[in-house]
């Protein structure tokens, strides 16, 4: 159990091992994974917008509709590690975490797309399900064996998982039967969403999700006619959403920003009414926008002295006075590009 | 060879003078230049081979002719300037001509120039020997002439220099430390300008053996009695960070100095405005600069004038630019940069970044497309059918 409070501003604490593969998961941006792999530890920065969302929700009524936070910020100024952070809060606290690391993976090109069996006009992603329920398990191993399902579910004529049994069975069967892994995801969604409100059920639910503005914006996936996908004919898009409403209580919502050139959002945009559209943006109002700004002097101190004390710095000059000008120059303070300008140091 | 098939422009104008303006009056008086100044006209008509003539022999009437056209054209250039015929400088004679005659060459001696003969036709070998085979000069059968004559002149001074030492020292008023030649800012001449002086091809060992001379007698004490004659032999160099313009400083209203600059890459435009802030915020038409630039190749090159001078965090930078792609905006932001960087620094700073190249306007553009070529360069596909 951590605590990280106000006094640890800028300075940096490391994830215990056996938390890491919960807290990141699969599909991050591949930058991160690397960094931990190589300095064999992973360490994240206390900074001011993680503090704030761990301090509301260490301070909120949990039996009023849940508290929405959305991160945002300029791209590459720390936005998905903040999630991770207050994501990792919840962890230790013993919530249950549904983290999608990047929505904007459901909604890009995917290999396999299936007309639903629920619902004719919606379409299942089979690869992408299974992969979101492997990860679900492993993150939650511990609290799945005793949440209990209250409905019972058809799959097919023979399979249906009865009222009462545990979730993990539930999950357990998406990750084998791959056909209706889609339909599962959106059951464990649903069950989820009922049972944290109510005072018996004994977990809080936390909703991790980057890339919020994937769940409202375009698709990039054809039907056989080449017509577009709207992202509401995705069963794991329409269910996230039923997700992102705040009808349920006993959690709260945390959720990013995501600036991917992908769908022609030009790079100067990064407020949340731009980035999440008119639909996305009634839909999530009212939220609390917590900005992620670029590293303060502070920080980029500490930032600095990490990769000094890590050997991370090679080259000489970069240890001295004017290097580390020139550096701040360079990288405008901003993480991502710092992050990126030491890797050839 | 180019002076026999172009006319000078100085003659052209002498020709203009005379008459007013009748066109008729100018062909005759031309065809009648054409037929009294023989050596003028083009080798091709005698049907000679141009190649094994060697260099072009002037005789030294014809310099001075060119010499005497020459002053009459620059009284009629000014004539037509309507400015003093007495004071015209050569430096007036080019302006007018610039003025004239715009020409946006590229290479600035093919542009019309108009000066006094002696620069432009190369100085010749006068006659060595009179009518009776006697020659001229006391060391003609050395076979270098003019160097000898230089070197025996250099001894001589320095013989001359070592008997005044010895009057000064019997009178009791000898001092080592006595004048010595004053430079200035210059270096000796090379061997190629040395014989372009001698008019004489010069070995590297003549050559080495003048300089010791030399420097020996800018070695003695009282040699500045000799300074003209050492400065003939020596090329001045002139410091040209004194041609660049340093704005002042202006004031903001709220006390903090700024200073602005403009600065041209290729076909684009830029203007910094530069802040004595204490922070070092960077933004390029309104962005920051971190989205503009991408690359970081871009930002180094902005970073460039302010690293020179250990400056990096006391600036606040205001650029606008248009025009061009990125890197020539880039470019383009680095020259205004370092310009407007010159209001705050000192002499010694402002030559250390003439020297490393910060406050010189890129001169490359993008060269024309030729016919019958694909591009500038770049030939059609040759096929040998």
């Amino acid at each position: 159990i951590f605590v990280t409070s106000e006094k640890h501003l800028g300075q940096y604490y490391t994830v215990p091992s056996s938390h890491v593969r919960a807290v990141f998961p699969q599909g991050l941006r591949a930058r991160y994974p690397q960094q931990i792999k190589t300095f064999n530890e992973a360490c994240v920065m206390v900074r001011q917008p993680a503090l704030e969302v761990i301090s509301c929700l260490k301070k909120a009524d949990y039996s009023k509709p849940a508290l929405r936070f959305i991160f945002y910020g300029w791209e590459g100024s720390g936005k998905t590690l903040s999630l991770c952070h207050s994501v990792h809060y919840c962890y230790t606290q013993g919530w249950v975490v549904l983290h999608v690391p990047n929505a904007f993976r459901w909604v890009k090109s995917c290999r396999d797309l299936l007309p639903s069996s629920y619902n004719k006009s919606r379409f299942d992603q089979p690869f992408h399900a299974t992969e979101w329920l492997r990860n679900f398990k492993i993150i939650n191993e511990s609290i799945l064996s005793k949440i209990k399902i209250k409905q019972r579910y058809m799959w097919t004529k023979r399979e249906f998982t009865e009222e009462g049994s545990l979730l993990g069975e539930l999950v357990d069967q998406g990750i084998s039967r791959v056909k209706s892994s889609s339909d599962v995801v959106g059951a464990v969604m649903k069950e989820l969403r009922l049972q944290s409100g109510q005072p018996e059920a004994g977990f809080r639910l936390a909703v991790a999700v980057d890339g919020v503005n994937a769940l409202w914006g375009k698709t990039n996936i054809k039907k056989e006619n080449k017509s577009p996908v709207d992202p509401e004919e995705l069963t794991l898009v329409y269910n996230l959403r039923k997700l992102m409403k705040n009808d349920w209580s006993g959690g709260a919502v945390i959720t990013t920003l995501s600036q991917t050139r992908f769908f022609y959002i030009s790079k100067s945009s990064y407020l949340p009414q731009e980035l999440l559209g008119e639909k996305g943006f009634d839909s999530m109002d009212p939220f609390i926008p917590v900005s992620v700004p670029n590293y303060s002097e502070k920080e980029f101190e500490s930032c600095y002295l990490y990769y000094m004390d890590r050997n991370w710095l090679q080259h000489p000059q970069s240890r001295t006075e004017e290097g580390k000008k020139e550096l701040i120059f360079l990288s405008n303070r901003n993480p991502a590009a710092f992050e990126k300008l030491c890797t050839f140091l | 060879m180019a002076a026999s098939c172009v006319r000078t422009v100085g003659s052209f104008i002498g020709k203009c003078g005379h008459c007013s303006l009748g066109i008729n009056t100018i062909t005759s008086q031309v065809s009648r230049q054409v037929l009294n100044r023989q050596i003028c006209v083009s080798s091709a008509l005698h049907g000679k081979n141009i190649a094994s003539m060697g260099p072009e022999k002037f005789t030294a009437e014809f310099i001075q002719k060119q010499v005497e056209e020459y002053n009459i054209g620059k009284r009629h250039l000014a004539n037509m300037m309507g400015e003093d015929p007495e004071n015209f400088t050569q430096e007036d004679i080019d302006r007018s001509i610039a003025y004239l005659f715009p020409s946006s060459l590229f290479v600035k001696e093919a542009r019309p120039v108009m000066k006094h003969p002696d620069i432009i036709f190369p100085k010749q070998k006068a006659a060595q020997w009179g009518e009776d085979g006697r020659p001229f000069h006391f060391l003609f059968y050395t076979g270098k002439q003019a160097y000898y004559s230089l070197m025996h002149d250099l001894y001589g001074k320095i013989l001359k220099l070592e008997k005044y030492q010895d009057r000064l020292k019997v009178k009791g008023l000898f001092s080592s430390e006595g004048k010595k030649a004053s430079l200035g800012l210059s270096r000796w001449l090379t061997k190629e300008e040395l014989e372009q002086l001698l008019v004489q091809p010069t070995s590297q060992q003549d050559y080495n053996h003048f300089i010791q001379l030399i420097e020996r007698l800018l070695s003695m004490p009282y040699s500045g009695t000799e300074e003209e004659f050492i400065l003939r032999y020596r090329y001045q160099l002139e410091a040209e960070s004194r041609k660049q313009t340093v704005q002042p400083l202006q004031k903001d209203e709220k006390g903090v100095a700024f200073s602005s600059a403009e600065g041209r890459r290729k076909t684009s435009n830029s203007s910094v405005i530069l802040r004595d802030c204490g922070s070092g915020r960077v933004t390029v038409n309104g962005q920051d600069y971190l989205h503009y630039f991408p690359f970081l190749q871009h930002r180094e090159q902005l970073m460039f004038p302010l690293q020179f001078v250990d400056m990096l965090g006391r600036f606040d930078l205001q650029c606008t630019v248009s025009g061009g792609g990125p890197s020539s905006q880039a470019g383009a932001l680095r020259l205004a940069i370092s310009r407007a960087l010159l209001s705050f620094l000192s002499e010694g700073d402002m030559e250390n970044m003439r020297q490393a190249g910060l406050l010189t306007p890129d001169p490359r553009v993008r060269e024309r497309k030729k016919p019958g070529q694909e591009g500038a360069r770049r030939k059609f596909t040759w096929k040998r059918r």
